[in-house]
C-alpha cells in the first residue's frame, strides 16, 4: 500500500477531471422551472387574428393543450416551426401560440409566409404573460393538462428527439388519462 | 503546544491575502447606471433588489447590470411592486415563483445548497490540515534529508 502513495496526487486529479467533465456536460441555459407541476398562470389575451375576442386560461380547462411561445424577431422559432407545424398536423395536440413582445403586422406575415399551425395565437405585447409563465428565451413550449395544471416545459427550439422522448409519451399518458 | 515559527510564516501572508481579498470585495460593489427617476429613494430600492436577482438572458449579470430586454422589463416588474407598497420579500417572492431560486444570486440554505454554502469551509479546513501535517513531518525529518544551506 504505501508503494502506492505517489498514485494518490493522480488520482485526485482523476477525480477532479471527472467532477469538471461531468460539470461541462451541463446545460446552464436549462433552467429548472418551478412551474412544473403548479397551475399554469392564468391570463386573458387577444387573439391576433381577431384582436376583438379574448381567450382565458379557463376556456381551456377539460383539455390538454400545448402552449408555444413566439416571436417573429425570434430566429430559432423559425428553426422549431417545422416541427410545429408537424406536431399540428398529426393532430397530437391542440396547440395554442403565444406571440411573445411582438408586433402584430409582422407576426401575422411571418404566419402566412411559414404556415399557422396553431389553434390560435394569443398576444402578449408587453411580455407580462411571458414573465408569469417564467419564458426567459424564446421558443418556448409548455403542455397543460385537463386540469390546468403545466406539465412540461421546454426552452428552446424543439427538436425531434424531445419530441418523440418527452413530448409523444407525456400527451399518450395525459390524454389516455381520462 | 510550541507554536512552530515556518508555520506562522506560511499562515500570516495567507491570512493577509484573505484580508485582502474581503476588503476588495467589499469596495468593488458594482456600479450600475441608474436610471433617471422623480423618486430616489424608490429607485435606490430597485437596484438593491435588483442587483439581488439574476438575469436569465445573460446569466453572468444581474438585472440591475443588464440591458438585456427581459431585464428592463424586470426591473419595471421590481419598481412597480415596490412603489405598490410590496415589500422585498415580496419581489423575491414573486421572481422565484416564476423563474426558481435559480434567480437568487444569494441562495438560500436548504439541502440541495449545504455543500455550495461549505464546501468552501470544509475545503479550507482540510487544506490548512494537510499543510500542518505536512510541515510537522517534514519539522521531523534529519538534517541529512535536507540540501546544506549555500553560506552556512
Amino acid at each position: 500500500m504505501k508503494r502506492l502513495r505517489f498514485l494518490w496526487p493522480l488520482a485526485l486529479f482523476l477525480g477532479v477531471v471527472v467532477l469538471l467533465f461531468a460539470g461541462l456536460g451541463l446545460n446552464p441555459r436549462e433552467v429548472p422551472s418551478p412551474l412544473i407541476g403548479k397551475p399554469a398562470p392564468a391570463f386573458a389575451l387577444p387573439k391576433l387574428h381577431a384582436p376583438e375576442q379574448t381567450i382565458r386560461r379557463d376556456d381551456l380547462l377539460g383539455k390538454v393543450w400545448m402552449l408555444n411561445v413566439w416571436a417573429s424577431w425570434c430566429a430559432p422559432c423559425q428553426e422549431e416551426h417545422p416541427l410545429v407545424l408537424d406536431i399540428a398536423k398529426r393532430n397530437l395536440v391542440a396547440v395554442y401560440g403565444l406571440n411573445y413582445k411582438d408586433q402584430g403586422d409582422a407576426a401575422r406575415r411571418w404566419l402566412a409566409r411559414l404556415g399557422d399551425p396553431y389553434v390560435a395565437t394569443l398576444v402578449d405585447a408587453d411580455g407580462r404573460i411571458g414573465i408569469d409563465y417564467g419564458v426567459y428565451g424564446v421558443p418556448e413550449t409548455f403542455i397543460i393538462d385537463r386540469q390546468g395544471q403545466i406539465r412540461f416545459k421546454h426552452t428552446g427550439p424543439l427538436t425531434p428527439d424531445v419530441l418523440r422522448t418527452r413530448i409523444e409519451p407525456l400527451l399518450k399518458e395525459l390524454q389516455g388519462a381520462g | 503546544m510550541r507554536v512552530d515559527r515556518r508555520l506562522v510564516a506560511w499562515l500570516l501572508p495567507l491570512g493577509v491575502a484573505l484580508l485582502l481579498a474581503l476588503l476588495a470585495a467589499s469596495h468593488s460593489a458594482a456600479r450600475e447606471a441608474a436610471p433617471a427617476s422623480a423618486d430616489p429613494a424608490l429607485e435606490a430600492r430597485v437596484q438593491r433588489v435588483a442587483s439581488e436577482l439574476r438575469c436569465l438572458v445573460c446569466q453572468n449579470e444581474t438585472i440591475a447590470a443588464s440591458n438585456a430586454e427581459l431585464a428592463v422589463d424586470l426591473r419595471n416588474q421590481v419598481r412597480e411592486m415596490l412603489r405598490a407598497g410590496q415589500s422585498e420579500r415580496e419581489v423575491f417572492d414573486y421572481m422565484t415563483d416564476r423563474y426558481g431560486d435559480f434567480v437568487l444570486y444569494r441562495p438560500p440554505l436548504n439541502n440541495a445548497t449545504l455543500a455550495l454554502w461549505f464546501g468552501p469551509f470544509v475545503l479550507l479546513v482540510l487544506g490548512l490540515l494537510s499543510l500542518w501535517w505536512m510541515l510537522r513531518r517534514r519539522n521531523r525529518l534529519p538534517p541529512d534529508r535536507f540540501e546544506a544551506d549555500e553560506n552556512p
